[in-house]
């Protein structure tokens, strides 16, 4: 057990647990946090799991926990870790079922004011347009050789099918494709559940969200991403679905023997991998890149959709109501990346579980708009409260792998959450403060609860009183669609 | 009195854990599968019965556990199937299922995965006992 008299204070904002903390760290664990959002997660196993995730063979720096950290399995959600490429490992648990879960931010030129009579109608048909809950099928399906291209060509598949225009790619993190994937490298399993999936929402705390954008807080970043105040925006969560699980759960499997193979030790069977350099590592990096790009299709067609949803709703009722992409993040992902680590130049592979890439001004794969402002961080709060518009900083490339925070973090678990809300008070409560919601689940959308949740507007403080991203602008919801 | 097979569910932030406990392997593997069908809310169509049959190899218990779950919910995902019965024969690291059930009329919650998450099969004197993670 983990107390805060193990952690050494760095300043009140970052807090360290050195690596003689235990005998089997290879290395050090940061955390950007205040005292207050440590002690919100003292209960439960965040910096054990944190610890755990410092044993990693080639692991260099810190192991990172962001402010927004809550107990996970294997890695903690918020974690962040980099291993030497290619000789370190690479650990399917530290990146997370949904491979290349993600946000997608779109703006528009719609007043708040004049859609506002509108709103209900918008909820609905974003509800029909874009299939959300459990088990639900999306409008395309494809076939084998259509799915090896979605595995290889990511936001590119979509582009030629018109799901997506230029602009949307070049503001895609990657430009909404990996390289490298091999779909050879994906099960039958996994290629049977993602035929169906592909422009799916899926349930959990994935969701679609109208927001209004509420503040202003670097007009030239802003504006460079077309943030206007007042004005609507979209928010689009959710990730690679069931090709994603399965691909991660195939991996986790094989890598139970891998490890023994490679006589790796660990404290927890969830954090299993393999070297690099070895063919396990190999194809589970060539098969995670597809999932990743997997996911990339599946938010640019669910954006295809959402158009369709704002047009039919809004089309003739005000000026304007097309939508434009910010960005597209992901959070859940393991990138190979070169960063400046003790003064050298250092191939890795960033596993970023629950993290966001936070790449600061000037750095290459910012398309030219963002490269003076830095890359666009996407920050979902809890349902019902903020959500943030943040951009990368020189403090996040130099002290954190060019990474951030994802969210607000739970605190309560599923099962408190679901004992004490009802979903059917919480939807009334969302609607009398001005929220439409369209949920397909009252028991899921209970556990969703903003209660549940920390403070999204104290995490965006921490991470930018720590220097780790740049505060542009909040967003408030208006309307929630769920599955 | 506790009864001597059965689930809980425990608090966890993220996600579900889920407590089992039977007299014996066999007994643990269908106290699972009824927990997790359970957490996720599953509710079967009446319909005439559907029945599966498949057979599993692991290299130890756990994996085993994790690999039938994760059956039934590659059964679930794809062919919309829930299943109330269970029958299994299990001899060293392998286990042959015939599984019984409905399709799903509905499920509150996605389970996205079973994960080996402090997953050990430990004896007590209640009989067999483990805590299972699920990524939801």
């Amino acid at each position: 057990m983990i107390s805060l008299q193990d952690l050494k204070k760095i300043s009140d904002y970052e807090w360290e647990i050195p690596v003689s903390f235990r005998q089997d760290m290879r290395v050090p664990v940061r955390i950007f946090a205040t005292r207050s959002l440590i002690e919100a997660v003292m209960d439960d196993r965040s910096l054990e799991q944190a610890v755990n995730s410092a044993t990693l063979p080639g692991l260099v720096g810190h192991v990172l926990v962001m402010p927004d950290m809550h107990q996970g399995y294997g890695f903690p959600i918020g974690g962040v870790a980099a291993t030497r490429y290619p000789e370190g490992v690479i650990s399917p648990g530290g990146i997370g079922y949904d491979i290349n879960c993600g946000v997608r931010l779109l703006a528009s030129q719609i007043e708040f004011e004049a859609a506002r009579e509108h709103l209900a109608a918008l909820a609905t048909a974003l509800d029909k347009n874009c299939p959300s809950g459990v088990g639900t099928k999306g409008h395309v399906r494809v076939n084998e050789s259509e799915l090896n291209q979605v595995c290889r060509e990511g936001s590119r598949w979509a582009f030629k099918q018109g799901f997506a225009s230029e602009a949307d790619l070049r503001r895609t993190e990657e430009q909404g494709v990996l390289e490298g994937a091999d779909p050879g490298a994906v099960s039958k399993r996994a290629r049977e559940r993602g035929r169906e999936q592909i422009g799916t929402l899926g349930a959990g705390n994935h969701f679609l969200e109208v927001d209004r954008i509420d503040q202003i807080y670097d007009d030239k970043a802003a504006q460079a991403m077309g943030l206007v105040e007042g004005y609507l925006a979209l928010q689009i969560h959710c990730g690679s679905r069931g090709f994603g699980h399965q691909i991660c759960t195939d991996y986790v499997n094989e890598f139970q023997t891998a490890v023994r193979r490679y006589n790796i030790q660990l404290p927890d069977r969830e954090l299993v991998c393999a070297p690099l350099d070895s063919p396990e590592g190999k194809n589970y990096l060539a098969a995670m890149r597809c999932a990743a790009n997997y996911a990339f299709a599946n938010r640019q067609v669910l954006a295809h959709y959402a158009r369709q949803a704002f047009e039919e709703a809004l089309s003739g009722k005000v000026r304007n109501w097309h939508l434009h992409q910010v960005y597209d993040i992901a959070h859940n992902m393991g990138k190979i990346e070169t960063h400046l680590i003790g003064g050298e130049r250092v191939k890795v592979c960033v596993h970023r579980k629950g993290a966001t890439r936070a790449f600061g001004p000037g750095y290459e794969g910012l398309p030219e708009e963002y490269k003076t402002i830095g890359q666009p961080v996407l920050v979902p709060g809890s349902m019902g409260t903020a959500s943030w518009v943040l951009v990368g900083t020189e403090g996040s490339m130099q002290r954190s792998f060019g990474s951030t925070c994802h969210g607000a973090g739970r605190v309560m678990s599923r099962s408190k959450a679901k004992k004490s809300i009802w979903g059917e008070d919480l939807r009334k409560e969302l609607e009398a403060g001005g929220i439409q919601v369209r949920a397909g689940s009252l028991a899921g959308l209970a556990e969703e609860a903003p209660q549940a949740y920390k403070d999204v507007d104290d995490v965006v403080e921490t991470v930018s009183e720590a220097g780790i991203a740049k505060k542009v602008a909040r967003l408030v919801p208006v309307a929630v669609i769920k599955g | 009195m506790e009864a001597t097979a059965g689930y809980r569910e425990h608090e966890h932030t993220a996600d579900w854990e889920l407590e089992v406990w039977a007299p014996d392997l066999r007994g643990l593997f269908v106290q699972s599968a009824q927990g997790m069908m359970a957490l996720s809310g599953a509710r079967l169509e009446q319909a005439p019965q559907v029945r599966r049959i498949f057979e599993l190899e692991a290299p130890d218990p756990e994996s085993l556990l994790v690999a039938f779950l994760g059956e039934l919910l590659f059964l679930a995902e794809t062919e919309g199937l829930g299943f109330d019965g269970f029958e299994i024969t299990l001899l060293e690291n392998r286990l042959r299922a015939g599984v019984s059930g409905a399709p799903l009329a509905w499920r509150d919650k996605e389970i996205k995965a079973v994960t080996y998450h402090n997953l050990t099969i430990r004896e007590t004197s209640r009989g067999l006992e483990a805590r299972i993670v699920f990524d939801v």
